[in-house]
């Protein structure tokens, strides 16, 4: 039986930058549980010898030529920022103040 | 008009019988009519149809050739970006906002003269399989409205069952074009992954997504099938090899000597017995057309379900780690950076989406890695092996599409298991990433519902779906003394 707790809930909202009421911090921690305990099955049949498959198709790096082509503008590329100055996203403070 | 097929109407326009403006304008008074009860759009771009409608009718007139269904009008599911239009993919998290570019499927179906008439609601970030995640309210089944018309792409098949559109672009991750078709009784098709371009999808599962056609019928879906395949360099996944001839197959139809494999695990418990018998009618219908029915066994498929909830989950966490408020969306809060982040994201997703990118988070962080997003991986090639020897004794492989017809709104909306149980039929295509198609296969004896019968094929082999498809339709169709949709109840009347 998995046992998810709040405060598990709470860290992985924290890795994934959501902030969670305390509702749903015991909601999620219910429902996880749940839900791990449903999937965990797949531990049944993945033995060693069993390659992983990640995608569907085998996968190869693809290049081109590196020359100038057709792109948004600054002014396309900017049209869905909620704040723009200078012709760059403007975005609240990211660094420590000292 | 609105009810015929997109085929019959390219004709019409093709004789000059009606022009793409009127019958734009036709599509539209319909969805002022009835889409008020349906809620199967998002947004309605009424001025942008018209003008297109009328640059296609201009060019008819000017005697250009042009391509198979120029002037028929379509819905758009909202997770295709369309430049200028608002593109939501059902979450308050882009609300407003306008993408300043065109995705591929979107400029193919411009190219081909195809009339977008809007973009159609869907569970957030098609998350869903019932529309019921969508920010923006549920849609609704035109065959009973207090019931679901399947999900993610509710809205496009509710478009399509209620004469608002007789084409629609859906999305399929683990069933989300398949499932809306089986229960409001439409075609939906999910091609070979890396058939048709993801330039311009909003990434759910970057691994499973794909794009595909949804129709009336299963030669109009292979009309716009074709219109929207193809190698595309702006997707790094792209198939680069020629597109399957699915129009020639569906035309076609002759499934004489064709292997037909039952999916063994695919049937029994937790399937309605009405969708079940339905099923099996379609079996004979194949069968005294000359194909020989044969049955096979997939033993892995129990762990399908299982293994797709871990890594839709996981590509999810981190594809939607892109929504952080910095350059397009929404934001919201004061602060730092982080915490700008932080508040926009917890106002911005719904409660379908935080689950899974917290069980994503969780399978994909360090000390469960192995256990569950590894274990997954492996089940997925367990899973694509016994799709291999499947089509070893049968060129194409056949199962109800979804285990029940439409249930209530609400009845499953508390219990994500159970809701997630609608896909269990369709999502081992997904980890495969093979061809899936879903037809109409009757109603059920128990509720009056439409089911369906869903039909898969090997990688880059999507025409044999299209022939055995057809063929089963075209029967189905003479039983029923036309298409399943004449059965619906009309909307509107009130």
């Amino acid at each position: 039986m998995s046992n998810i707790s709040r405060d598990d809930v709470a860290n992985l909202a924290k890795l994934a930058r959501i902030d969670l009421s305390e509702d749903e911090l015991a909601g999620l921690a219910k429902e996880l549980s749940v839900i791990l305990d449903a999937v965990a099955r797949v531990q049944e049949v993945a033995g060693e010898d069993v390659p992983p498959t990640s995608h569907p198709l085998p996968l190869v790096n693809i290049f081109r030529e590196d020359v100038v082509r057709p792109s948004l503008t600054p002014q396309e590329a900017l049209s869905g920022a909620s704040e723009q100055e200078e012709q760059r996203f403007k975005v609240p403070q990211i660094l420590g103040e000292e | 008009m609105i009810n015929k097929s997109a085929v019959e109407m390219a004709e019409a326009l093709n004789k000059g019988e009606i022009t793409s403006v009127e019958l734009t304008k036709a599509h539209l008074k319909q969805i002022s009519e009835v889409d008020g009860q349906v809620h199967a759009f998002l947004h309605v771009d009424t001025q942008g149809a018209l003008e297109q409608a009328s640059q296609v009718d201009a060019k008819r007139s000017a005697g250009e050739k042009l391509p198979a269904l120029a002037g028929v009008p379509l819905a758009l599911k909202d997770v295709l970006v369309q430049k200028g239009i608002p593109t939501t993919c059902g979450s308050k998290m882009l609300e407003g906002w306008r993408p300043p570019y065109d995705s591929t499927v979107v400029r193919k179906l411009k190219e081909n003269g195809i009339v977008i008439l809007g973009k159609t609601n869907m569970d957030e970030f098609a998350m869903g399989s019932s529309t019921e995640n969508s920010a923006y309210g549920p849609s609704r089944n035109p065959w009973d409205l207090t019931r679901i018309p399947g999900g993610s792409g509710g809205g496009s098949s509710a478009s399509l069952a209620s004469f608002q559109a007789p084409l629609a672009i859906g999305t399929d991750t683990g069933g989300s074009i398949r499932q809306p078709a089986a229960v409001t009784g439409t075609v939906g098709v999910k091609p070979t992954y890396g058939g048709v371009s993801r330039y311009g999808l909003v990434a759910f599962s970057s691994s499973l997504d794909q794009a595909g056609p949804c129709a009336r019928t299963v030669l109009d879906a292979a009309y716009l099938h074709e219109a929207i395949a193809g190698h595309d360099p702006l997707d790094s996944t792209s198939i680069n090899a020629p597109v399957p001839a699915v129009v020639a197959a569906a035309k076609d139809g002759n499934i004489k000597g064709m292997k037909i494999g039952v999916i063994k695990e695919l049937q029994g418990d937790g399937y309605q017995a009405g969708v079940l018998k339905l099923f099996n009618e379609s079996l004979d219908i194949l069968a005294s057309l000359g194909a020989e029915i044969v049955e096979v066994s997939c033993k892995y498929f129990d762990y399908a379900l299982a293994a797709y909830y871990l890594i839709a989950p996981s590509e999810c966490s981190s594809n939607l780690a892109r929504f952080d408020a910095m350059r397009y969306g929404i934001r919201n809060g004061q602060g730092s950076a982080e915490e700008v982040m932080n508040a926009t994201r917890q106002i911005g997703f719904g409660r379908e989406v935080k689950r899974r990118i917290i069980l994503g988070t969780y399978a994909l962080s360090s000390g469960y890695y192995d256990a569950y997003y590894g274990s997954a991986q492996k089940v997925r090639t367990l899973i694509s092996r016994d799709f291999e020897s499947a089509f070893k004794l049968a060129d194409v492989l056949v199962s109800p599409t979804a285990p029940t017809t439409a249930f209530k709104i609400g009845e499953k909306s508390n219990d994500p298991i159970a809701m997630y149980l609608n896909d269990i039929a369709t999502i081992p295509t997904n980890l495969a990433g093979i061809g899936g198609m879903s037809l109409p296969s009757g109603l059920a004896a128990e509720d009056g519902l439409p089911a369906g019968f869903q039909i898969m094929a090997p990688a880059m082999k999507d025409d044999l779906m299209y022939k055995v498809g057809a063929a089963l339709e075209a029967e189905l169709n003479t039983k029923w003394q036309g298409p399943i949709l004449n059965s619906a109840p009309t909307i509107g009347a009130k």
